[in-house]
């Protein structure tokens, strides 16, 4: 790989453990809080060769979230943004529960489902490199006009099907491990692999920190935003299929609702700035594992449910305060060294940020 | 310059032909009642999205909107309900707490430098919760005042008829027009969003105009939340879901664009009656589902951004916006 990427800033590919303190932090101290609220919440059991406990709950039901997140952070390290995500997973679920209910076997439902997300992945990266429309609006339209593509799929109707085997994606269970969790494990294996063993996670972010200086430093641009566009429509029609296969049916209106703003949270709880650049893979999916500890949280400790969304808030705002630029300037720092965010967070540069700032 | 204003003519005439196709179709759809019920029924989005015109206009945009209508008529309905406030009271308090919500997150967009797309993603969640904690049912509001207002309406020869809501509408079109184009405050934004950094060095108050177009964001969300409270006759906080997206849908609908410093209040609100366009005409097809308004709309978004994109490109000769790779 002859990039001609000479001399990346120093600190652009520091991954240290000292950097993703706050997010394990914040997920230690939701998880203790869950306990010293609800004493059982680390026990787990293991009954008909599956895990049971609360823990267990948290990942499961947070398998969706995460397997967006996956998808979104790499989206959002490019300066992009998916809102689709949401639809896509209808549309996904929508074509698994048509086509069992039709007697198609498991290997062709998944082929087609998949497909679909990927389809709708491709749409998505071609009006962003292609057409170069701004991700935000380009993604709209899927997000907009998705579900309705979904409704026609399983016309109107909410698709349930018998199918053990697909059911068995969503409640089954692999090695006494929930088949959701093993699922995102899987894929977020794959993706860390595909970006971290090759130069692609590097191109990514180059893009992301500057579209056209990339260009011009060779990186094939509008391969890169296709390609992260199409494997964030694989990653929501995998949750979607997933969706649709724990609920046994294919409920349009609702599977994956907001489950778009969820992911973009996780992804930014995770730390991945939505200014692009520098993205942790395995930060984001902890961001989805704390926001479902959180609302399991909640649950448990008989707080009203009501208040899920304002303690959502003041975590993102928290997360958001902590990473401000603003803030990390009005730190106390050496005598005469320059503020380290400079080239940690390249995209944070003024003239870069105004000039984007709506489209994150 | 007429190219200057192609993207709104365009709109405009989407609009009219729209609007002589479904009356070719349905001879009783060029009337004065449909024209009334047309306004009436998106008036609270038209307030919204004259709102989110602005913010996007600033280079912002603000995702809180939906969740602002739906607080604003929970707390309407506690005050006057279980609070025994007089309606106007109430009507009061409700704009004031929208627009100091919308002052705070402009302020914490300006002051910390965080992606508007963030802060008012939080911003939805607070207002959303905040309803949700005021209550979880639907409350409906049974004051007299209720009634009168929904009266109040400029009567038409044929049973068509100008409701309150359809007149705050247009009132409020009228203002956001003036203060768009006439005012000093329109001029700023137009600058922000043109180029803040240009903007800050010709001596833009950028702190000011930012934290008073998420102000007006506010107010004008509170505002449709009074006119969605009139129109429903209840409160439910999970009312005007998703509305933000129908608003930037019809802010670019309209011409602007979403980088900012480019784009038209009246354009938005062509892009409103658009969507309700579609909307009237599936009702009185009858036989189509519902969700095709839903591609319809896509569809018809998709082919505006082209469209925009295509003409900027043209006629600007820059491509209309950044170079990119």
């Amino acid at each position: 790989m002859t990039l001609p990427l000479s001399g990346p800033p120093p600190g652009l590919r520091r991954t240290g453990l000292l950097r993703s303190l706050p997010q394990y932090g914040a997920l230690a101290a939701v998880l203790l809080a869950n306990w010293l609220l609800f004493p059982d919440f680390f026990s787990i059991r293991l009954q008909d060769g599956r895990l049971f406990g609360s823990l267990i709950d948290v990942l499961n039901r947070g398998a969706p979230v995460a397997l967006l997140a996956i998808g979104m952070t790499m989206v959002i390290a490019t300066r992009g943004i998916d809102l689709s995500v949401g639809a896509v997973m209808a549309i996904a679920g929508a074509v698994a529960a048509t086509m069992t209910q039709a007697g198609w076997g498991l290997p062709a439902v998944l082929a087609a489902s998949l497909g679909a997300g990927l389809l709708c992945g491709l749409w998505n990266g071609l009006l962003v490199a292609l057409l170069r429309i701004q991700p935000i609006i380009a993604t709209l339209i899927l997000m907009v006009a998705g579900r309705g593509v979904a409704q026609l799929i399983t016309e109107g109707q909410i698709v349930t099907f018998v199918s053990p085997g697909l059911a068995a994606i969503g409640s089954g269970s692999f090695l006494t491990v929930p088949m959701p969790v093993v699922i995102t494990a899987a894929l977020l294996a794959v993706t860390a692999l595909l970006v971290r063993a090759t130069a692609l996670g590097l191109m990514i972010e180059a893009v992301g920190v500057n579209r056209l200086s990339s260009a011009g430093a060779g990186v094939n641009t509008p391969v890169v935003l296709v390609a992260v566009y199409v494997w964030c429509g694989l990653c929501a029609a995998v949750a979607g299929v997933i969706v649709t296969a724990d609920i046994r049916g294919a409920d349009v209106n609702n599977a994956g609702l907001w489950l778009e703003l969820d992911a973009i949270l996780a992804v930014v709880i995770g730390g991945t700035s939505l200014l692009g650049g520098r993205f942790g893979l395995l930060l984001s999916v902890v961001g989805a594992a704390i926001i479902q500890a959180m609302n399991t949280g909640i649950l448990l400790s008989g707080f009203k449910p009501e208040f899920n969304l304002i303690v959502k808030a003041a975590v993102l705002l928290a997360v958001l305060l902590l990473q401000s630029p603003v803030l990390t300037l009005l730190l106390p720092r050496p005598k005469g060294a320059r503020p380290v965010s400079a080239p940690l967070k390249p995209a944070i540069q003024p003239a870069k940020r105004e000039s984007g700032s709506v489209k994150p | 310059m007429i190219h200057r204003f192609l993207p709104l003519v365009v709109t405009i005439a989407v609009l009219v032909v729209g609007f002589l196709l479904c009356a070719m179709q349905f001879p009783n759809f060029a009337s004065l009642r449909v024209v009334g019920n047309l306004l009436t029924d998106n008036a609270f989005l038209g307030i919204t999205a004259i709102g989110m015109t602005f913010v996007i206009l600033s280079g912002g945009i603000d995702l809180s909107v939906g969740a602002v209508i739906g607080f604003t008529t929970v707390l309407l309905a506690v005050l006057i309900e279980q609070g025994g406030w007089d309606p106007p009271a109430a009507f009061a308090a409700a704009l004031l707490a929208a627009a100091l919500f919308g002052a705070a997150m402009g302020a914490i967009i300006h002051v910390f430098r965080m992606p508007p797309f963030i802060v008012t993603l939080a911003g939805m969640f607070v207002a959303r919760g905040m309803a949700f904690v005021l209550t979880t049912d639907s409350l409906p509001i049974n004051h007299p005042l209720y009634g009168d207002l929904n009266d109040v309406a400029w009567r038409f020869d044929g049973g068509g008829k100008l409701s309150l809501p359809a007149m705050i509408l247009l009132s409020v079109l009228a203002l956001a027009v003036v203060l768009a184009h006439w005012t000093r405050f329109g001029a700023n934004l137009y600058a922000l969003g043109g180029n803040r950094q240009s903007a800050e060095l010709m001596g833009v108050p950028v702190a000011r105009t930012t934290v008073a177009v998420y102000t007006l964001s506010g107010l004008l969300a509170g505002l449709a939340g009074i006119v969605f409270s009139l129109y429903t006759g209840a409160g439910y906080s999970l009312a005007a879901t998703g509305v933000e997206l129908d608003t930037i849908t019809a802010v670019v609908i309209g011409g602007t664009q979403l980088t900012g410093g480019y784009g038209y209040v009246l354009g938005t609100f062509a892009g409103v009656l658009i969507q309700g366009l579609i909307q009237t005409y599936i009702t009185f097809d009858g036989t189509l589902s519902s969700w095709w308004t839903k591609i319809a709309i896509g569809a018809l978004l998709f082919v505006f951004i082209l469209l925009q994109k295509g003409l900027l490109a043209a006629w600007t000769g820059r491509g209309g916006e950044p170079a990119e790779a």
